[in-house]
């Protein structure tokens, strides 16, 4: 549905914590975490036969602070770019560098960028189902290039 | 204690048949809670050889299952296809070969159900393989093979080596077991990187047939496997000449000896 402007979302009753679904089928908490993504700066990721590029819009938190870091390397073969929570983000970021290392020393090949997508994917449902949890604030922008070329995927608090 | 089992590992280095079965008790892999000895392999495979060709890689291995020194299993498929750009060759326990294969079988087929186009490359195999084979022989419970993983994909052939204490490298051809010592040579002379496919087969061949009079385990029926860019290749098995019609052996005044 279409999402109530922000001052509106304060008066859900269903919405103090993810494992409430509200009478009209939503989880206000995943849709809450979703708004934490939209108001960080701009991410663009594009996508041709031969590669992919991220661009991002760094924002400083003031006048006389540094921009904040939005381009992430994860490993030789892909990247993230952030929007939302970045101490979420350094979280995930750990997790997908573990994870492409581990491939690498096992299997001595670049992890393929989908299947690591897959696993936040499912990292961030997990978030949307447990009481004790909540969602990652986070949305990343992930550009790779593996054995079936380069790739852009986007990722969301929702795990979609 | 300690000291016993440094003297087992070197029996297990240096015996050459690698039959002796050390004293210590070790824990099992599956199941921590029993407790096992070191293996010892019960059906053999002998040797296998691979090589690098111009527009791939060929392997030779025969198909005799050993039982000590029983010829036991004349017709057994060492040389297995993997995806759609390895063969895996296996010497050693057939047992433990059958187990690592129905392992890569799962991985294929995991692979399928990603359908996301992304498969096993020849040297992926090789890591893992070499991963899981060096963790066992960690825990004192080897998966006790001689592998030889051969493949070719993107115009670029792979031979790769793992043995059952993990030891791991690649190479442009390579043999396990007795054909190290036997089948080697021959191939150090003859090999060059623009082999074709015709002088590989019959250089591979002329290896099995000395293997067949130099080593007791091994056997007349091979089979020969390749991979090129229209992928795997297993040959049925079939029986190669000997030749022993030299003049020393006719003497019959000798009763067959010389």
């Amino acid at each position: 549905g279409i999402n109530p402007p922000v001052s509106a979302m304060f008066r859900n009753q269903y919405d103090t914590d993810v494992t409430t679904w509200s009478p009209q089928g939503r989880l206000h908490q995943v849709e809450y975490a979703m708004e934490a993504v939209k108001q960080g700066s701009a991410a663009v990721g594009v996508r041709s036969n031969t590669h992919a590029v991220l661009t991002t819009l760094k924002r400083a938190s003031s006048d006389l602070s540094d921009f904040q870091k939005k381009i992430f390397h994860i490993d030789e073969h892909l990247g993230i770019a952030i929007a939302g929570l970045s101490s979420d983000a350094r979280v995930l970021s750990r997790y997908m560098r573990t994870e492409c290392l581990n491939h690498r020393f096992v299997y001595d090949t670049a992890l393929p960028v989908g299947r690591l997508v897959s696993q936040i994917g499912d990292k961030s449902q997990a978030c949307t189902q447990g009481s004790w949890l909540r969602p990652y604030g986070v949305g990343l922008l992930v550009a790779g290039y593996d054995q079936t070329g380069p790739h852009i995927y986007q990722t969301c608090p929702s795990g979609n | 204690g300690k000291r016993d089992t440094a003297v087992c590992s070197s029996q297990m280095l240096f015996d050459k048949t690698y039959m002796a079965a050390p004293q210590r008790a070790a824990t099992s892999y599956a199941n921590p809670a029993a407790s096992s000895r070191t293996q010892q392999p019960i059906v053999t495979g002998a040797s296998v050889i691979a090589l690098k060709y111009k527009g791939g890689v060929m392997l030779a291995a025969d198909t005799l299952g050993s039982y000590g020194s029983l010829a036991r299993y004349s017709t057994l498929s060492r040389l297995r296809p993997i995806g759609a750009s390895t063969i895996l060759g296996g010497a050693g326990d057939y047992s433990d070969f059958q187990f690592i294969m129905s392992r890569i079988d799962e991985k294929i087929i995991a692979d399928d159900c990603e359908n996301d186009g992304c498969s096993l490359e020849p040297k992926a195999l090789h890591g893992w393989l070499s991963r899981v084979y060096y963790g066992r022989r960690c825990k004192f419970d080897p998966l006790w093979n001689d592998l030889i993983v051969a493949g070719y994909r993107d115009g670029q052939g792979f031979v790769g080596i793992v043995d059952k204490l993990g030891t791991t490298y690649e190479e442009n051809f390579s043999a396990s077991g007795f054909a190290a010592h036997i089948a080697m040579p021959l191939l150090r002379n003859s090999w060059n990187p623009d082999i074709t496919e015709d002088q590989a087969r019959q250089l591979l061949e002329e290896c099995c047939r000395l293997m067949f009079y130099r080593h007791t385990l091994a056997s007349t029926q091979i089979q020969i496997a390749h991979v090129d860019e229209t992928g795997p290749h297993v040959s049925e098995p079939y029986r190669i000449t000997t030749k022993w019609d030299y003049e020393a052996f006719k003497h019959t005044e000798y009763n067959g000896f010389w």
